[in-house]
């Protein structure tokens, strides 16, 4: 499958007045055409950091050192002034967690809509046809149109932001924790409306989560993120069935299975301060199967099996 | 039918609260030592039979409950009645003289606070954390405690008395003719195309209004500044980056959500902006409410004083309830 989305070598820091964060390191993702891929880790791992990065858009203190993000062949971080604005809509768009304040309180639905649409040179006439297609779409009604967010439900104003987000087809989306903020029902047919959109439109999907249950239901890919780095990547169905890293599995031993009618183990410690993160593996402090050379070495992201991406020292010992 | 439904009961509210005025007023003048008879004389030297015949002719010994009704009802039907100093003299008459020029103060001095308080917020917002943004907020800080009387010294003895650019005070060149049509000397020289009246007007207008604007344009900067930071730090700014929309648009989009706040504080100032007034109008010698209630409360001048309370109480009530309107006009989310 043509790659649509390529991450290679993302590093990105905060420089904060109390050191230098750093938030994502060494990163690598692909995704394809029309493919969904998560990216799960608890708060502050960097995921949303590595979010925005793909958009060029990591508010200050944050800083991208290195790396490239190419979309289509265009690598959006070369991409400065006008021509990244353009970027942003056309190439790829984003949608965010919380939609009680992701859309202007003062602005009409409708207005908001259109203006992605005007913004990139789409005439106003035809701009107003497509608002209509737009809200058809993503399965709201032509009479919302008019309607302010704040008339609006949780769902419908993310049903909104998606309308807004997609208007100009982009080849990739990246949805931020898009459906924590709203009640199971209403997350599943957002999950629903993402899913039908990206198979319609071969858009990639990059969806940020700390929500591996919701990742497994849905996601082609999975690449798991600890510490600002990325310690395993796969086909969602191999990672399932075998987790190998330590984190994944720690990861998975913590969530409710109710068949197995077993307690979620939950994972000891705390994620390490990105400040100064421990040397070696970044996991090493809180792994059941940590060695010498974990204290010692930072392991790097290698592929074990087709497509499958370990960071792990335990690798090594397989062999 | 929803906001006139709305604005009848929000006018309605004026009632009380221009009645409760009446009443503190009331009662606080008859506390307060003096009484206006031995306020005109100067003296206590005075027969108390004379006093008392005085007193009686003007009313002052009736029970205080009739006193109060009787006001009442008179301002119910639109007379302020008359002074107890300048015998006959209709109060209304010397409102309807005074007030237009409080009122093109009061119009150029809340001008002048908003251009600025807008200006300089709009500025410090954009240019947050930087040397700009800290020097329009102390700017916000210093202005908001100036004590008007000693600013306007201060402008007095600068522009008008080193420069000599601007009169020092007054509101019109007792030389310059002018048709009174208004009242209001700035729109009365407009309609009777006097230029000459106009720009005389306009610089005896210039420091009186620039004290209150400086004054009152404080609390404007640092309100919009701080809604302006929030603003483009939200999330719907973001999430219109994230679709590419020109920075030019993003930030208007920040400013009219940062602008409502400011709006609805606009109105609330205005009740200062006439306290401010008092202030400014005896600084320059303005002859405007101000003035005149300074000289009345010297006077005990009980009818005049009250009637200027009434009218204050009026007049922020009636500018609260634009205000109102306004805000619902702006905001979508403001529900009547």
């Amino acid at each position: 499958m043509r790659e649509v989305l390529r991450i290679e070598d993302l590093t990105v820091y905060y420089y904060t007045l109390r050191g230098v964060v750093r938030a994502v390191e060494r990163v690598y993702l692909e995704a394809g055409r029309g493919e969904l891929v998560a990216i799960v880790g608890e708060s502050g791992c960097g995921k949303s950091t590595l979010g925005y990065s793909i958009l060029k858009l990591v508010p200050p203190p944050g800083r991208i050192l290195s790396g490239r993000v190419e979309v289509d062949s265009v690598d959006i971080l070369e991409l400065e002034g006008d021509k990244l604005r353009h970027a942003r809509g056309e190439l790829v768009s984003m949608i965010f967690q919380d939609p009680f304040t992701t859309l202007d309180p003062v602005r009409r639905v409708e207005e908001q809509i259109a203006e992605v649409l005007l913004e990139h040179g789409i005439s106003k006439e035809e701009a107003i046809d497509r608002v209509y297609d737009l809200l058809r779409s993503v399965g709201l009604s032509e009479r919302l149109a008019r309607m302010y967010p704040h008339q609006l439900s949780g769902g419908q104003r993310q049903r909104v932001s998606i309308a807004a987000a997609i208007a100009l087809e982009p080849r990739v989306l990246v949805a931020d924790e898009p459906t924590t903020a709203l009640d199971v029902v209403v997350q599943k047919q957002i999950m629903d409306l993402l899913d039908s959109i990206r198979r319609e439109k071969g858009m990639a999907v990059i969806l940020i989560t700390h929500d591996i249950v919701l990742a497994a239901e849905r996601a082609d890919k999975i690449a798991i993120m600890y510490a600002g780095k990325i310690v395993e990547e796969g086909p969602i169905d191999e990672v399932l069935k075998e987790p190998r890293h330590p984190y994944t599995k720690a990861l998975l031993a913590s969530v409710i299975d109710i068949e197995s009618r077993e307690w979620p183990q939950a994972i000891t410690g705390q994620p390490p301060d990105l400040r100064k993160p421990p040397p070696g593996c970044r996991f090493a402090p809180r792994c059941r199967y940590v060695f010498d050379k974990c204290r010692r070495e930072e392991p790097e992201l290698v592929e074990v099996d087709h497509g499958r991406r370990i960071a792990c020292w335990l690798e090594e010992r397989r062999l | 039918m929803g906001l006139l439904r709305y604005i009848a009961l929000r006018a309605s509210l004026i009632i009380p609260s221009v009645l409760i005025l009446y009443t503190i007023a009331f009662i606080v003048l008859r506390v307060l030592p003096g009484n206006p008879v031995l306020a005109v004389l100067g003296t206590k030297n005075i027969p108390e039979e004379q006093l008392q015949a005085i007193m009686e002719e003007l009313g002052l010994n009736k029970p205080l409950y009739v006193q109060y009704f009787e006001y009442l009802w008179n301002v119910l039907q639109g007379d302020f009645g008359t002074s107890l100093i300048i015998r006959g003299r209709s109060i209304s008459a010397d409102l309807a003289d005074r007030l237009p020029a409080t009122v093109e103060l009061a119009v150029a001095g809340m001008f002048v606070s908003l251009l600025l308080g807008i200006t300089t917020g709009l500025v410090a917002g954009l240019k947050k954390d930087t040397k700009i943004d800290i020097s329009l907020r102390v700017y916000g800080a210093i202005t908001y405690t100036i004590f008007i009387p000693w600013f306007g010294l201060i402008l007095q003895l600068l522009f008008a008395l080193w420069l000599g650019l601007l009169p020092v005070s007054g509101r019109i060149d007792p030389g310059t003719a002018l048709e009174e049509v208004t009242g209001f000397y700035l729109l009365d020289s407009l309609i009777t195309r006097n230029k000459e009246a106009f720009i005389d007007a306009l610089s005896h207008l210039v420091l009186p209004a620039l004290t209150l604007g400086i004054v009152l344009s404080g609390p404007y900067t640092r309100l919009l500044r701080n809604n302006l930071v929030v603003a483009l730090e939200s999330n719907y700014v973001m999430a219109y980056r994230a679709r590419g929309v020109r920075n030019y648009r993003i930030t208007w989009h920040a400013f009219r959500n940062a602008i409502i706040p400011v709006v609805t504080y606009a109105g609330l100032q205005f009740a200062l902006l006439l306290g401010g007034a008092v202030l400014t109008e005896t600084t320059f010698d303005w002859p405007g409410i101000g003035t005149y209630l300074v000289e009345k409360i010297q006077y005990r001048d009980y009818p005049a004083i009250q009637a200027v309370v009434v009218v204050f109480a009026f007049a922020v009530g009636v500018v609260s309830l634009i205000v109102d309107i306004i805000y619902a006009l702006i905001d979508p989310r403001v529900r009547y």
